[in-house]
């Protein structure tokens, strides 16, 4: 079998392996791009809708049967059709574009609201906000200095006056000189004030997750140390319809809220997007695929590696069907519908890139143990990112794989 | 040696026992003086040292209140004084927990503050904020309330000492420095709404080396927003003496691009001019200012700091002597002929009287309801789903219909 080659060929010769998997993904001219975070330019980053490959990385986006390519797949989602907007005209996005969509729905329906970031009145590095400025104003969308903890204070402070407040930390690896402003004033304000004064205007988008050659510094997942904080709302889209319907409906919540955005997915997948204003529910979980002997739950770009992870095993083990689990918002998170899929397959694997020790999926696992503990038939498996600083090189042995994900469901339903 | 010597001078000075006549003498000499009432005016002149610019004009030496007004500010520091020291005397009593900074020595800082101001300006400051709280229009029992962690304290009891807010105060800010960003924020919405208000952001002498401090800085000069950032210097960050932690104690040079000026904070009527000359720069879309109010506190930092193993006793006693700004305020009223000393001591009584009258009823306040330790986490309907108890019955269900 293919895959326990690969995994057998891993022990025994690291260097073979390192040059099949890199030789022909990595793309020298791109690596430049992101090593100096100033480097980015509008050209390296044309708006283009077309899918492009993934260098370094093979989540297998481009060949996903989750994202809704087609019209007849938008009119067929439950989940749009309670948002009213299966039946309204769509066009093709991918998710970089359906975030621009949706910033453009909240600058258009509430004049309080503003852009602002490093580099974001010129589109920002990831061209998420482009166009923005010359249609809404350089009042409403405007740059920052580099000062990730004076940003996120002023968007606070611009929240407490009841406006909506929309900062881009430009990669979530930045975000923590704005930890103590998140952490200790946005969440707590309308704590510790009585419900006197808040900050529910506040919304901060940061990319986030492994792109394939980000290093350590531009490819971190930090939502666990958010997803610790009583008060925020942590999400994560894992497409180009999630991420407008997610981002609309966390810019209109009445908290503050992180809406981590895997970068990768930017121009990797494209959807048939609805042009309308609309909202997906915060804190629900969405079930992908339906199964009956285990519970894969992801989030983000990971959801793509689970979907070729449960592909194989399917194929692989004739009879097992997986059900697959979007968590979509980290914080508070909907324990009743990943509960209720264990209670009904016994199993649990529980997959995000950030390192295994004290990840989400601990919280995950700890929680469903309780409430499943009579249900389940074999540990709950995690298949996190290693114990490591996020790597510059052999970032694919840190990636929680789909091969590194089969490994774990197949320990899941041999136990 | 410099150090040393101004200390035996300070001891030299507060050795000796100054008669009244003498007292109003120093503060005299101190302030260089003069005042002159007339019918219901009453004009106050300034010394020279009273302001220092730092790339913008002082402002006017001569400052013309009515007698009201004048009258007004006394009150309201006595109201203050008298109410920090409730709280003192409540904390040593063990009915307030956690932390809590007095402003005792500071008083003129936000009298004078929200003399120069109208309600629509916002306010937004650190810890020590009980002046500010009750300037901005807090009653004493209810800051007196949310000190003991009570029902009807100004937050409901659930931020205490340190979180304290009132209609256009934008609180009581637990982090050193954390606030001045905020304050950034606030004055980007008032322009954004084109309001003709602004935005005044305090901090400390130690809080002035904050990064963000700087940050918040070069936003609000780079978009003119009309922000005052009011630095407190009372010459001590937590236990450390000014020019031991700052490489630059000018505190009113420091936003470089921003003009400053130098305030004796110790001087309710100078803070009040200062911070009218501040509020008409920058709702005039001229930007930022920064001012420095050199002031002093008496006490320790919080609580649990005596607050004399930094600093000597005779320092402290020194200030209190030659610069206690309600004192220094009163001789200048009696000088003016505003009122009399019977006048005085009336109004004193009267806020002992409301101050003890608050504390009584803030002590009577139960304790918050139960359900406050989990409501307001998030917005009603949005939270997580539970919140589990102790036991099993205790689990409180949110958005249960």
């Amino acid at each position: 079998m293919p895959l326990c080659i690969a995994l057998s060929t891993l022990a025994r010769s690291r260097k073979t392996i390192v040059a099949r998997l890199f030789a022909t993904r990595l793309n020298i001219a791109r690596l430049d791009i992101v090593r100096n975070r100033r480097l980015y330019s509008s050209a390296s980053m044309a708006e283009n809708d077309s899918v492009e490959p993934i260098r370094g990385l093979d989540l297998g986006v481009a060949h996903s049967r989750l994202l809704l390519r087609t019209v007849a797949s938008v009119r067929a989602s439950e989940e749009l059709r309670l948002a009213g907007v299966a039946d309204g005209e769509t066009r093709k996005m991918n998710m970089c574009q359906a975030i621009n969509d949706a910033m453009r729905h909240a600058l258009a329906t509430d004049e309080t609201s503003v852009v602002f970031g490093e580099d974001v009145a010129f589109g920002g590095v990831f061209r998420c906000s482009v166009g923005l400025a010359d249609d809404f104003g350089r009042e409403r969308i405007f740059n920052t200095p580099l000062t990730e903890q004076g940003i996120a204070g002023f968007a606070i402070g611009m929240a407490t006056m009841g406006h909506t407040a929309i900062a881009e930390i430009q990669f979530a690896d930045y975000i923590f000189p704005a930890f103590d402003q998140i952490v200790n004033e946005a969440a707590k304000f309308r704590y510790r004030s009585g419900n006197q004064f808040n900050v529910g205007g506040l919304t901060i988008r940061t990319p986030c997750a492994a792109v394939g050659h980000g290093g350590l510094y531009h490819s971190q997942s930090p939502e666990a140390f958010f997803a610790h904080v009583p008060g925020l709302k942590v999400l994560m889209p894992r497409s180009p319809i999630q991420a407008k319907g997610l981002l609309l409906a966390a810019i209109r919540d009445r908290n503050p809220t992180i809406v981590f955005e895997p970068k990768v997915l930017y121009r990797s997948t494209v959807e048939q997007v609805p042009i309308d204003d609309f909202e997906l529910p915060l804190s629900k979980a969405e079930i992908l695929k339906p199964g009956s002997d285990v519970t894969v739950v992801g989030y983000g770009s990971q959801i793509y590696a689970l979907e070729n992870a449960i592909q194989m095993i399917e194929r692989d083990m004739p009879g097992v069907t997986c059900e697959l689990i979007d968590l979509r918002t980290i914080l508070p998170y909907d324990a009743d519908t990943v509960a209720a899929s264990v209670s009904k397959t016994g199993r649990l694997v529980v997959a995000h890139e950030a390192p295994r020790i004290q990840g989400f999926a601990a919280e995950l696992a700890a929680e469903i143990q309780e409430r499943c503990f009579l249900r389940l038939e074999s540990p709950i498996q995690r298949v996190c990112g290693l114990f490591i600083p996020h790597p510059l090189v052999y970032e694919r042995f840190y990636m929680p794989c789909a091969v590194r994900t089969y490994e774990a469901i197949k320990n899941s339903l041999n136990y | 040696m410099l150090r040393s010597a101004a200390f035996s001078a300070i001891r030299r000075a507060s050795s000796v026992r100054l008669s009244a006549a003498a007292k109003n003498a120093v503060y005299q000499a101190a302030r260089g003086m003069a005042s002159a009432a007339s019918g219901d005016t009453v004009t106050f002149e300034f010394c020279d040292k009273t302001f220092e610019g730092y790339n913008i004009d002082i402002p006017s030496r001569s400052l013309t209140l009515t007698k009201e007004e004048a009258i007004s500010m006394y009150r309201e520091m006595q109201m203050v004084r008298r109410l920090e020291m409730a709280a003192d005397s409540s904390y040593k009593h063990k009915l307030i927990r956690g932390f809590c900074h007095l402003c005792t020595g500071q008083e003129a800082v936000p009298v004078g503050l929200e003399s120069a101001i109208v309600k629509e300006d916002a306010v937004i400051t650190a810890y020590r904020c009980h002046g500010f709280t009750y300037m901005r229009g807090a009653s004493p029992f209810g800051i007196l309330a949310e000190l003991m962690g009570r029902k009807e304290g100004v937050s409901k009891g659930k931020g205490g000492s340190m979180h304290m807010y009132a209609r256009n105060f934008y609180g009581g800010n637990g982090i050193v420095g954390a606030q001045v960003p905020l304050g950034a924020g606030i004055a980007f919405a008032q322009k954004y709404n084109n309001e003709k208000t602004c935005t005044f952001a305090l901090y400390g002498d130690g809080a002035a080396n904050q990064g963000q401090v700087f940050e918040a800085y070069n936003m609000a000069k780079l978009w003119d927003l009309p922000v005052i950032f009011v630095c407190e210097n009372n010459k001590y960050g937590m236990g450390t003496a000014a020019g031991r932690a700052a490489a630059n104690t000018d505190y009113y040079t420091r936003g470089q691009y921003i003009p400053g000026l130098r305030v004796n904070g110790m001087d309710v009527l100078a803070v009040r001019q200062a911070a009218a000359y501040a509020r008409e720069y920058a709702i005039n879309g001229n930007g930022p200012m920064v001012l420095e109010m050199k002031t002093y506190r008496y006490g320790g930092h919080s609580m649990s700091d005596p607050g004399t193993t930094y600093r000597t006793r005779e320092e402290i006693q020194h200030m209190r002597s030659t610069s206690d700004p309600i004192t220094g305020y009163k001789h200048r009223l009696l000088e003016a002929g505003v009122l009399s000393e019977e006048d005085l001591k009336a109004i004193d009584k009267e806020a002992k009287k409301i101050i003890d009258e608050a504390l009584a009823k803030a002590k009577a306040v139960p304790e918050p309801e139960a359900h406050e330790l989990w409501d307001d986490v998030y917005a009603k309907g949005t939270e997580v789903p539970y919140l589990r108890g102790r036991v099993p019955e205790e689990t409180h269900y949110y958005n249960v219909d």
